[in-house]
This record gives C-alpha cells, sequence and structure tokens, in this order.
C-alpha cells in the first residue's frame, strides 16, 4: 500500500507572531501510523492544528485523499474525515459520557447506535459510566473518551496531539495499544508525541521535528536506533 | 435522553406538577379575590421566568456572558404596543407628535375580517395579539443576529459589556425625539390589550369567566417548553459543548461562529417575547423602564436559581417577584412594633435586603437553588443510580431506546 492519504508541501504556519513552523513537508500513507517527534516548541502541534483547520497556516499546501484542503474551515475538513484529538484531551466536562460521544458524531446525522456500540466495545469502560459526566472520569479514561469522541465521527484520519500527556506508564499502554487497534481497522493514525519511545516503537514511520523544521525520518524503529536520538529524546548518554 | 421516544418518570411528574400549578393558578383566579398581590406575582413571575430562561440559555448553556437582556425586551415590548394599539386611539397616544406615523394595527386588522362584535371581537384580539408577540420575537431575533455579527467574537466580560452597551444605546434611541411618530419618544405607549383584556366578560362587560393570571403562565410555559426541547436537541448539545470547550467544540467540527449567532438569536426572539408579555403585564411601554437593573435583576434570577437549569430558574423568578413585590414590600414602609420604630426601614431598604442576599448567594451558594440540575433529575436520581450500577437489563433497555432514535 502507498497510497498518500496526506501530503503536506512546504507548510509555513505563524503563531502568535513567530513562525513556529519554517517550511515542511511530509506525506502520510493510507493505514499507517505516522508519528512526529520533537521536543517542546518544535512546531508538532502548529502542524496538526493548522490541518485541522483551527489555525490557517502562512503558506504551503495540505492536501488530503487528492483535495486541497488549505486554510478550511474545520467543519468541512472534519466532513473529509478528519480527526483531531486534541492535546491534554479536553472532553466536556459538564457532559455525561455519551453525550460526549454524540457530539463527535455531530456532524453526521445518521443514526448512531452502531458506532456508539462500537466504541463502548473497544473501551468497556465507557460503557460502564455513561451517564457520568465526563469530568468525574480519571484521565486515562477522558482520554479514551477523548479518542472515542474522535471515532464517533468515522474518520479516515485520527490525529493525536500528546496522548500520553499526564498519564501513569500502564495507562500510556494501554492507550498506545488503542492506536495500534485503531490501525487495524484501516484508519490512519498521525500522532505527536514527547514519549519518544513508545511513539516510535508504535508507529510506522517517524519523522523529528526541530525548532519548525523536519530534520530526519526514518522506520519507527531505525529511528529509535538511531544514536542523535537516543541522545536527544530518549535520555541515554554516551 | 431517553425523553424523545418514551418519556421519563422525572419529566412526567415535572409536567404534571406545572399542569397542576395551572389548574390551581385557574381556580384562585376565579374563586379569590382578583386584586390579591399573588395575581400579580404570578403575572409577573412568568414574564420573568421566561426572559430569564431565555438568558439562561445563552449563559448558562452556550456559555456566552451576555446583559443584553433588557435591550430585547424593549424591542419586543415596543414592537407588540406598536402593533397592537387600536389605530382609532393612536392620535391621542402620540398627541405630542401630532398624531401617529404608523397606523397598522394587527388587533383591527383581524377585527376588519372577522367583526368586532362578541366571540369575533374576542378572537381577532387573540389572533391580533399572537401575531404580535411573534412579531416582537421575530424584531428582536434581527437585531440579535446584526448585534452579534460584531460582537459574538468577543469573549466573556468584553462580550458583557458591548451587549449591555447595546442595550443603554437602544434604551436612548428610543426615547429620541425625532424618533416620536413611531416610538412616542419618551412618553408611555398604551391603550394595547393587556392581560385583563383575557378576561371573558358577558355583554354588559362583567368578568364572567377570569384568565389574566392564566393567560401569561400559558404563553410562557409554552415558549420554555420549546427552550427545553432545545436544549436536549443536537443543537443543545453542541452549545453545552461549546460551553465546556470552545477549541474541543471547533475540532469535532461544531462552527462556533453560526452556532453562538443561533443562540444569541434564539434567547433574543424568547427575550422579545419576555417583553411583549411585560409590557401586556405592565399596561404601559416605557422606554426608561428597560434599564440595565433590570438585566442584573434577571441575570442575579438565572444566579439563584442555578446557571444551567431551566427549572432552577422558574422558581427562582417566582420566588424573586414574590419576594420584590409581596413579602418584602414591608421593608420600604416605615413600620412600628408598638409605638417603637423600627430603624432603617423607608422608602428603597428592600434594594439593600436584596444586595445582601445576592452577596450571600454568591459567596456560600454558588450553584443557586438547583445547580445545573433540573426538576425532573430529582425524581430521576433513584433510577439513573441503577442506570450506572448497570443491571444488564437496563442496559439493554437503553441501548434500545437510543437505538429507536
Amino acid at each position: 500500500m502507498s497510497n498518500k492519504i496526506l501530503s503536506i508541501k512546504d507548510l509555513k504556519v505563524n503563531y502568535g507572531g513567530i513562525e513556529a513552523v519554517k517550511g515542511i513537508s511530509f506525506d502520510v500513507e493510507e493505514g499507517q501510523i505516522v508519528t512526529l517527534i520533537g521536543a517542546n516548541g518544535a512546531g508538532k502541534s502548529s502542524t496538526l492544528r493548522s490541518i485541522a483547520g483551527l489555525i490557517k497556516p502562512a503558506a504551503g499546501s495540505i492536501e488530503f485523499n487528492g483535495d486541497a484542503i488549505t486554510g478550511m474551515d474545520t467543519t468541512q475538513i472534519v466532513k473529509k474525515g478528519i480527526t483531531l484529538v486534541p492535546e491534554g484531551r479536553k472532553i466536556f466536562p459538564d457532559l455525561t459520557v455519551e453525550e460526549n460521544l454524540k457530539i463527535g458524531a455531530y456532524m453526521r446525522k445518521d443514526n448512531l447506535a452502531d458506532d456508539m456500540n462500537r466504541v463502548y466495545s473497544l473501551f468497556p469502560r465507557l460503557k460502564e459510566r455513561s451517564w457520568q459526566a465526563g469530568g468525574t472520569l480519571s484521565g486515562g479514561e477522558q482520554q479514551m473518551l477523548a479518542v472515542g469522541r474522535a471515532l464517533m465521527s468515522k474518520p479516515k484520519m485520527i490525529m493525536m496531539d500528546e496522548p500520553s500527556l499526564g498519564l501513569a506508564p500502564i495507562v500510556v499502554r494501554d492507550i498506545f495499544s488503542i492506536i495500534r487497534e485503531i490501525k487495524e481497522e484501516g484508519i490512519t493514525v498521525l500522532l505527536i508525541e514527547q514519549n519518544a519511545n513508545m511513539a516510535l516503537k508504535t508507529a510506522d514511520i517517524g519523522y523529528v521535528m526541530e525548532t519548525g523544521k523536519i530534520t530526519m525520518t526514518g522506520k519507527g524503529i531505525e529511528l529509535l536506533e538511531n544514536e542523535e536520538i537516543k541522545e536527544a529524546y530518549l535520555g541515554k548518554h554516551k | 435522553m431517553t425523553k424523545k421516544k418514551k418519556l421519563d418518570k422525572g419529566s412526567l411528574i415535572t409536567i404534571i406538577i406545572a399542569a397542576a400549578l395551572l389548574i390551581v393558578t385557574l381556580v384562585l383566579e376565579n374563586t379569590i379575590n382578583a386584586n390579591s398581590l399573588l395575581f400579580t406575582v404570578i403575572r409577573k413571575g412568568a414574564v420573568y421566568s421566561l426572559v430569564a430562561v431565555s438568558m439562561n440559555l445563552l449563559n448558562g448553556f452556550t456559555g456566552l456572558f451576555s446583559l443584553g437582556q433588557a435591550g430585547f425586551m424593549l424591542l419586543g415590548a415596543y414592537t407588540y404596543a406598536i402593533l397592537t394599539i387600536p389605530t382609532d386611539i393612536r392620535d391621542t397616544i402620540y398627541y405630542l407628535y401630532q398624531g401617529a406615523g404608523f397606523r397598522f394595527s394587527t388587533v383591527d386588522f383581524f377585527k376588519n375580517i372577522f367583526g368586532a362584535e362578541d366571540t369575533a371581537g374576542f378572537v381577532s384580539m387573540v389572533l391580533g395579539v399572537l401575531i404580535a408577540i411573534i412579531a416582537a420575537g421575530i424584531v428582536a431575533a434581527i437585531f440579535a443576529f446584526l448585534i452579534g455579527l460584531p460582537v459574538l467574537r468577543l469573549k466573556s466580560d468584553y462580550l458583557a459589556i458591548a451587549t449591555l452597551g447595546f442595550a443603554e444605546i437602544l434604551r436612548a434611541i428610543f426615547q429620541w425625539d425625532k424618533l416620536g411618530k413611531v416610538t412616542n419618544g419618551a412618553n408611555a405607549l398604551r391603550g394595547y390589550p393587556t392581560f385583563s383584556d383575557f378576561n371573558i366578560t358577558d355583554a354588559s362587560g362583567k368578568i364572567v369567566f377570569r384568565l389574566s393570571s392564566t393567560i401569561p403562565l400559558i404563553i410562557a410555559g409554552i415558549c420554555i417548553f420549546v427552550i427545553i426541547l432545545l436544549i436536549n436537541s443536537s443543537y443543545g448539545r453542541a452549545f453545552k459543548a461549546i460551553r465546556d470547550d470552545e477549541v474541543s467544540a471547533e475540532a469535532m467540527g461544531i462552527s462556533l461562529e453560526k452556532h453562538k449567532s443561533l443562540s444569541f438569536c434564539i434567547s433574543s426572539f424568547f427575550a422579545g417575547i419576555g417583553g411583549a408579555l411585560f409590557a401586556m403585564f405592565a399596561s404601559t411601554v416605557q422606554a426608561k423602564t428597560f434599564t440595565s437593573a433590570m438585566t442584573y435583576e434577571i441575570f442575579l434570577i438565572v444566579v439563584i436559581g442555578g446557571i444551567g437549569s431551566v427549572s432552577g430558574s422558574c422558581i427562582a423568578s417566582f420566588l424573586y417577584i414574590a419576594c420584590s413585590e409581596w413579602w418584602l414590600r414591608f421593608l420600604d414602609n416605615t413600620q412600628y412594633i408598638g409605638s417603637f420604630k423600627v430603624p432603617l426601614l423607608r422608602n428603597g431598604f428592600r434594594m439593600v435586603v436584596f444586595s445582601v442576599v445576592i452577596m450571600i448567594i454568591v459567596l456560600f451558594f454558588r450553584h443557586g437553588i438547583m445547580g445545573n440540575n433540573e426538576i425532573s433529575d430529582i425524581f430521576n436520581r433513584k433510577k439513573k443510580k441503577i442506570d450506572e450500577n448497570g443491571t444488564e437489563e437496563n442496559k439493554m433497555h437503553r441501548r434500545l431506546t437510543d437505538n429507536e432514535k
């Protein structure tokens, strides 16, 4: 399979007056897990947010499934099949778990029951708590809810912004096994992470971002073996 | 959420309570002294509940802190009055401006079709009033849409200041001499149908059946019911999502601009209707009554009732109006206990007590009477707990009802 689902060329994003992304190009192939890793302020989040249409890129082009989606509204982009799981989960704390999931499917007007059941079978925990307010869930459960909510829009590609943020290591492992399950279902995953170790182990392809530029590319496992990366992100000293 | 196909127990009980209260009002109105302050409280309370619920839709359910409610009520009240004043008395009302500039009355329009006598006259009046009430809402909603275009880009306090400013400007414009032909300047509009015109009279003009307190309850009740339906629809869910987290809501594909504007327009629509009802309650309309103090009063009701609770807003408005119009009246007059003159009691002292009450509520009862619960939640609580623990049967049932949707 070498069908490019997402193709980004010379993307530049300004964020709060500074150039956060300084012209990056990369492709995502359908059905793969692709990860962008890098330190704080490398421009990973800005890249994701501009793909999702939450911020408008300053220059460059974004193509999804052959259509140019550069500078489109988020509403259009969600309809095309891209969903973002925002950083810090950002579930709706006062809505019940079920309402949270229904909001995820807001752009669709068809029958939700099947998808609801699918999400519940993926996350049995959420089913147990379907009547509870989202804000009362634990961090891990909230992350599951955020992922479940994104799945409700039936995306072709799901983008995750730091899904492991602030979670216990055992929960992080759960989250990553879910990411692999999502891939099994044929959904492309674009993942950004600071937890480079986990991200590279899971991903098919990894890109390393530094101060707004992509500095390294490779298969996930290969990057994991790379000495420079070990030093910079995995905390191994020579 | 299983409301659509099958009413849950709580909603059913709520509806029964509401219907019972309505019947009690109807019976009381026709049995006890009609001049009792109780009926003033019921009428004004009904009007204020509607406006408070409309404000709650904006502040409590969409998270937009707006203080323009009095402005939209003013639009509604004037629209209603201007549309319904009988054409033959218009010139006497607008005498300072050498007669009215606008000579169309919905009531007269229907009277010309159906006739002005007896039952036909009454039906024409009711139709004319209904049309004018809806027009009042529409005018308010149109203004809300236009104002919303620039103003809804603002957030929290800034939005509040902008909407408050709009309401004040509107009040000034309506008092402007140049518009006197239409608005009667700073003078009152009167002579239009009020709640007491709904009392059914016999040929000699003697009242045979009173409806003047039941009618406002019915109109406000219908409007509030529509708002509840809206809140429980997918639009309502989107509003709540925006309140909870704008970024996430946008990431889910909810267009912030569109939904905020929608919520603002709908809220203003019902505030406009509330304004029309207020005009019917007060029997005169004057721009100077729709001050920012009125908005604060309504906001206070929303806070006391619980931001995000429709039933809270309704309960609080009746309590608030009862206190201010009835139970706390004695604070405004000098009182004697035997020969001892109680100190501090004089005109305006009521508001001092009120301010203290507000402070106590803000400090100690931040969630108000109902928090963000509804009356139906109280009755459903027991059932809900079983659901959370999850007997298989319940879950099956829930899934089934969801499928039906």
